[in-house]
């Protein structure tokens, strides 16, 4: 799957006009992360209460693919709670756009900034908990996610 | 001159890769020239040959395949160094390509000379491979790392480079003679000039420009000049270092083991001769014989035909580009002062959505910061795409990638 199939109009839109883009002031956390060969780029900040992810917002740069998907992920966070969090899979945000089949060369831009949730919060969760056994797998899956 | 196209039209007929078709069944235009080039039979030919009948290890032993092998290398560095007229053989050594080139002399030249407080002086328009090696040894050394800066229309700020000088701290001056991004031809004369009046060494990365056009190492005048074979229909994995003798007299051994050596006693050992000092264990054997293949090619078209073609298609493809609403090109628009890579961003869609909508259309194009992350700073712009034109493209290569371009603002709803 490549070319103008994965263009689509949700897509485009997204790229456009992205969803929860932007900074919070007075964020409980916040992670940065790149692919080093494109270049794509992007921070996630998150106010946390009572265990909720209660507003997400990112900013950063890159290409549509990129764009349209941490669009739909922080969507799909923002009220969530974090147990909620630990659970949401690539494939939740690659359905909603119909990405499933995106070729291996582009799989980086659309998961980007999954990786940075789930590192985002096992930040979070890490600075926050007695001992981080329990969350360490959060930090295996973000850096093996592609 | 008359126009080359007709005469340049042919030679896709050598290159046994340009033949296929990708994606639906699309024709290959290949416009990735900055990255690496394809090769033509010749130089397929020429490494299996190689290894179908002559294959064995060089400058040992005495038997028919050896001395065989042995002339077969040689021969090639003949070839090299008559083509960019490096007057001593003695000077000229293989490395893998130019990154390991500007590392060995960061390395074996560097060390011995740099001490804390030195200056080394890199451009904004620098591959990383003529970066990150300084920043490693400034880093070691406690030395500094300054850069030339760029103006806008691509050129070099030289008043940067008389600020430097002034210091009396500078060691080292260190460019490229194109940029891979910008297609800027560096006035290296000058640069070149205003170094040996303060008596500081220059090297040059030649990797996008000895492809390209004529280089005369010998009227130039730098110290230290590097560049690649694959990007210049050769095979991956040779290069060249050529360092001037007298400086390479003054360098230290980079690798130890094979070859390079005169006498091994248990501690202690003295340097064979030169370039042998610096080619320690076996070699690329194989892709330096390619790499005199690709040499005899280029020769037999004549690398000033060859710069007349790309500023043919380069000229073509601005006044294509001109027409495009939304299309920035970066760089000068001075086809004097640039070669045939074009870098350019189409309205707000990001240079990987257009690489990968135009890939559909069999276009090969690259995107991204071309291993150039301190110019895309400098251009303000996280990435660009690149079209990078060599011998075997024509303008309808050039006429496919402006309609492909068509589909992007299709899509995009440019």
């Amino acid at each position: 799957m490549s070319g103008t199939d994965i263009y689509h109009e949700m897509i485009v839109d997204y790229s456009r006009n992205p969803a929860n883009y932007g900074e919070i002031e007075n964020h409980d956390v916040t992670f940065h992360d790149s692919n080093p060969l494109c270049g794509d780029s992007i921070d996630i900040d998150m106010k946390i209460d009572d265990d909720k992810v209660t507003d997400i917002k990112f900013h950063g740069k890159g290409c549509a693919i990129c764009m349209a998907c941490t669009s739909v992920l922080t969507e799909i966070t923002k009220g969530k709670s974090l147990d909620d969090v630990k659970k949401i899979e690539k494939n939740d945000i690659l359905s909603e756009l119909g990405l499933e089949h995106l070729q291996a060369v582009r799989i980086k831009c659309a998961l980007l900034s999954l990786k940075v949730l789930k590192s985002a919060l096992y930040t979070y969760l890490g600075s926050h908990l007695e001992n981080t056994e329990g969350i360490d797998n959060l930090k295996t899956e973000a850096e093996n996610l592609y | 001159m008359q126009s080359t196209e007709n005469s340049f039209e042919h030679l896709k007929n050598d290159f046994p890769i340009l033949k296929r078709t990708v994606r639906d069944n699309k024709r290959l235009v290949y416009l990735d020239n900055a990255s690496t080039t394809q090769k033509p039979n010749q130089v397929i030919d020429a490494i299996t040959d190689y290894y179908r009948n002559h294959n064995a290890n060089i400058h040992r032993a005495v038997y028919a395949l050896a001395e065989e092998s042995t002339e077969a290398y040689e021969s090639a560095r003949d070839k090299i160094a008559k083509f960019v007229n490096i007057k001593n053989r003695q000077e000229l050594i293989f490395v893998r390509g130019t990154t390991e080139a500007i590392n060995l002399v960061a390395y074996a030249w560097g060390r011995p000379h740099i001490n804390e407080g030195d200056i080394i002086v890199t451009t904004e328009y620098e591959h990383h491979s003529n970066i990150v090696p300084w920043q490693l040894l400034t880093q070691e050394k406690r030395a500094k790392l300054e850069y030339i800066g760029m103006n806008d229309d691509g050129q070099l700020n030289l008043d940067d480079l008389d600020k430097y000088l002034a210091t009396g701290k500078v060691k080292l001056v260190t460019f490229s003679l194109m940029s891979n991004v910008l297609g800027t031809i560096t006035d290296a004369e000058k640069i070149i000039a205003k170094c040996k009046a303060a008596g500081v060494p220059t090297l040059i990365d030649g990797a996008q420009a000895v492809p390209h056009m004529k280089v005369d190492l010998d009227t130039l005048g730098c110290d230290f000049f590097a560049f690649s074979g694959h990007k210049m229909l050769g095979p991956t994995g040779v290069g060249v270092l050529w360092v001037r003798k007298s400086v390479l007299q003054t360098m230290s051994p980079f690798h130890g083991g094979g070859d390079m050596i005169r006498e091994v006693h248990k501690y202690e050992t003295t340097w064979n001769d030169l370039p042998y000092k610096f080619e320690a264990g076996t070699p690329n054997i194989a892709d330096v014989i390619g790499f005199g293949a690709a040499i005899d090619y280029l020769t037999k078209i004549g690398m000033d035909n060859i710069r007349q073609h790309e500023i043919e298609l380069t000229t073509y493809a601005m006044e294509q580009f001109a027409k495009i609403p939304g299309l920035q090109i970066y760089g000068t628009k001075d086809i004097a002062k640039r070669g045939g890579v074009i870098s350019f961003n189409f309205a707000d869609v990001h240079p990987h959505d257009v690489a990968d909508i135009i890939d559909k259309e069999g276009i090969s194009l690259r995107s991204g910061h071309h291993c150039a992350q301190v110019l895309m700073e400098r251009l303000n712009v996280a990435a660009t795409s690149r079209a990078s034109f060599y011998i075997y493209n024509t303008k309808a290569d050039v006429d496919a990638l402006i309609n492909s371009l068509n589909i992007v603002a299709k899509v995009f709803k440019l």
